[in-house]
């Protein structure tokens, strides 16, 4: 992972903020190792008590979906309506459910 | 999807967020790649005047403020970086173009941090001209700048009051603490007006950049809001604004304030400030001075590498 | 354990912490990597919040009226701090920082630890409580880079070693015995040395093993810190530490 200027690899950070909650990518961050990502990761991007928990991801480890790619993969979900709950009408007499 | 310039523009132009495997002009790639790591290197190198006053601050309650300001100042850097490597280029060869000379940061950090009102002046008035600057940015078309500004000034609206705060206590102080905070104000209110660049006549970038959404409001907006922002609060704990021209004007709804020494502007900017090189010379030598620590994060990360797999 | 002893025992815990504070603060901007800049502010910053809390402890046991922090910090000479010669050395280059910063983090944790755990004084017990999740950090902090560059490069390791055999002689103070400590441990506020000894000894034994480093034969050591007799770059570390408050004597900031 290392050239020849010696440079850190990039580390993608992703945050707890409280339990309950799913981590959520915040930034990145260059570090030499996962030890030192997470450290410098509690120090850069937690300083105001902003997480409970940390994941580093080497940045070049993260596979994305391209944008030429989105109509094929996320315009199908737009018609079918009635995955969604307020696709079906209840009774008056129902109230909840 | 976009595809070609006249998609990205009406993407842009209704508001929604470019990301960053998103297709966008080469014009718009390299303004947002100048202006964040400018931005970048200006928090990195507007550590070092304040820096130096980290050893030296009047109270521990002082020390541990400055301290935290100063660490947030490196965090906004690394946001700010981070920010900009998501457009395709390595941290490393932005730094190489700071420490090189190439590449600007802001002229404020080139003037010197004289004394422990200074400390003050830069909290309120700079950090307070960068909000002004950041605020609207947290809107900015990029997605992941916009996403760093919204962190940033949330972060930063406890500096401006901080700076104030000193402001306040020197002028509730004694004789030569009230001097101190004048002379603050004298030295830094048109450094700080200065932040805003060039006027709006002679402005290079700025109508692009507004259609591109990385710029909300002009330059001479900003300066404005700036005067109108500022002089209240200083009025309110006694300080003289150094200004003779400036006065309110019932007509316009704002003050009218003197012209900035454009002269000084373009030699602090073109490098001839009174701290340029000194501030250069700094950066250049912690670099090298680190070099040997990076090189050897790096090689004991390999070895580790190596015997697990 | 009188209340001048008493007082004294607090300060030593304070300037510690004052002192490795203030050095690590002239870091501020001249880090090896923008991430280490915020590492070494953020251990700065737990370090004055440690001083705040301990002198102002230590000036509420003043005979007459109580002392606040500021007073301590600002208005002392060189020969009334107590610190340990150890955190006032010079930052030198980063090396030399984090052997400092390690030497005195597995010192600073056992002692905390038993400070948190004793009743004499449960106000320092409760900043110690608070300063053990603190110190655990900064401890894990310099050791992973006691290792990084001791196991690094030949450059690294072959810095780092020197960095060490350096300042080797001023870790013998830390375990020296004296009245405050005698006095200190009878009354349960501070601990048994000795023990303290033997757990440093493991901790620093282990770390430095994983750095490839060789530990440094206990020579003569170096001590004066504790009774106020410091090293000549104390001196310059405090004229400008002090400066602002000394010029203005009466001002409040």
């Amino acid at each position: 992972m290392s050239d020849t200027k010696n440079n850190w690899p990039l580390w993608e950070v992703f945050i707890r903020s409280k339990q309950g909650l799913g981590h959520k990518h915040v930034g990145s961050l260059h570090a030499s190792d996962a030890e030192m990502a997470i450290g410098n990761a509690r120090d850069v991007y937690t300083r105001r008590q902003e997480g409970v928990s940390i994941w580093v991801v080497p940045s070049e480890s993260i596979s994305a979906s391209s944008p030429k790619d989105s109509e094929a993969l996320f315009d199908p979900a737009n018609d079918k309506v009635y995955r969604h709950p307020t696709f079906f009408v209840l009774p008056d007499e129902v109230n909840h459910m | 999807m976009i595809q070609t310039v006249e998609q990205f523009d009406a993407y842009v132009a209704a508001e929604k967020k470019i990301e960053p495997k998103d297709w966008m002009p080469d014009g718009y790639r390299k303004t947002l790649i100048r202006q964040i790591s400018q931005h970048a290197h200006s928090e990195v190198v507007g550590m070092l005047p304040e820096g130096n006053w980290i050893t030296r601050a009047p109270s521990l309650q002082r020390k541990a403020i400055l301290l935290a300001k100063v660490q947030d100042e490196a965090g906004h850097g690394l946001y700010l970086y981070s920010a900009a490597e998501t457009l395709g280029v390595e941290r490393s060869d932005l730094v190489d173009d700071l420490l090189s000379g190439k590449a600007k940061y802001s002229s404020i950090f080139n003037y010197p941090v004289l004394t422990w009102a200074d400390i003050g002046a830069i909290g309120w008035l700079v950090d307070g001209a960068a909000i002004l600057n950041q605020v609207p940015l947290c809107r900015c078309s990029y997605g992941p700048y916009s996403r760093s500004m919204i962190r940033v000034c949330k972060e930063e609206s406890f500096h401006q009051r901080q700076g104030y705060s000193i402001m306040v206590e020197l002028m509730k102080g004694n004789e030569a603490q009230r001097e101190m905070a004048q002379d603050a104000l004298n030295r830094w209110w048109w450094p700080s007006l200065m932040m805003f660049g060039p006027s709006d006549k002679d402005s290079e970038h700025s109508s692009q950049n507004m259609k591109w959404k990385i710029k909300r409001f002009t330059n001479d907006e900003l300066r404005q809001r700036m005067v109108d922002m500022t002089v209240p609060q200083a009025e309110c704990i006694g300080l003289k604004m150094p200004d003779k021209e400036l006065k309110w004007n019932d007509e316009t709804g704002h003050h009218d304030f003197g012209e900035i020494d454009w002269d000084e502007f373009y030699n602090v900017l073109a490098g001839n400030g009174p701290c340029n090189e000194e501030r250069l010379a700094v950066r250049n030598k912690a670099h090298d001075d680190g070099a040997w620590v990076r090189e050897a994060a790096v090689a004991y990360a390999d070895k580790k590498k190596k015997t697990k797999g | 354990m009188n209340k001048s002893q008493h007082k004294q025992a607090l300060l030593r815990l304070g300037d510690d912490a004052l002192i490795l504070g203030q050095r690590l603060g002239e870091w501020c901007g001249h880090a090896p990597a923008l991430e280490e800049d915020i590492a070494l502010t953020n251990i700065a910053l737990d370090l004055i919040g440690q001083t705040q809390s301990y002198l102002s402890l230590a000036g509420s046991l003043h005979e007459d009226d109580t002392q606040t922090d500021d007073q301590l910090a600002f208005h002392r000479i060189e020969r009334d701090f107590q610190n340990l010669l150890l955190v006032e050395q010079p930052n030198g280059d980063f090396g030399d920082t984090i052997v400092r910063q390690f030497l005195f983090d597995y010192y600073a944790l056992f002692r905390a630890e038993h400070i948190a755990s004793q009743v004499f004084d449960i106000d320092a017990a409760a900043i110690a409580a608070k300063a053990i999740k603190e110190i655990r950090y900064h401890a894990d902090h310099s050791s992973k880079w006691v290792i990084r560059l001791g196991d690094g490069t030949d450059e690294s390791h072959s810095r780092v070693q020197k960095s060490l055999n350096k300042l080797w002689k001023f870790t013998g103070e830390m375990f020296t015995v004296d009245e405050i400590d005698i006095v200190g441990a009878a009354s349960g506020l501070l601990p048994d040395l000795d023990s303290i000894k033997t757990k440093w000894d493991s901790a620093i034994n282990a770390v430095l093993k994983d750095a490839t480093l060789k530990r440094p034969e206990d020579g003569w050591m170096q001590k004066g810190g504790r009774s106020g007799i410091h090293t000549e770059s104390f001196g310059f570390l405090l004229a400008e530490m002090q400066s602002l408050p000394r010029a203005y004597p009466d001002a409040t900031w």
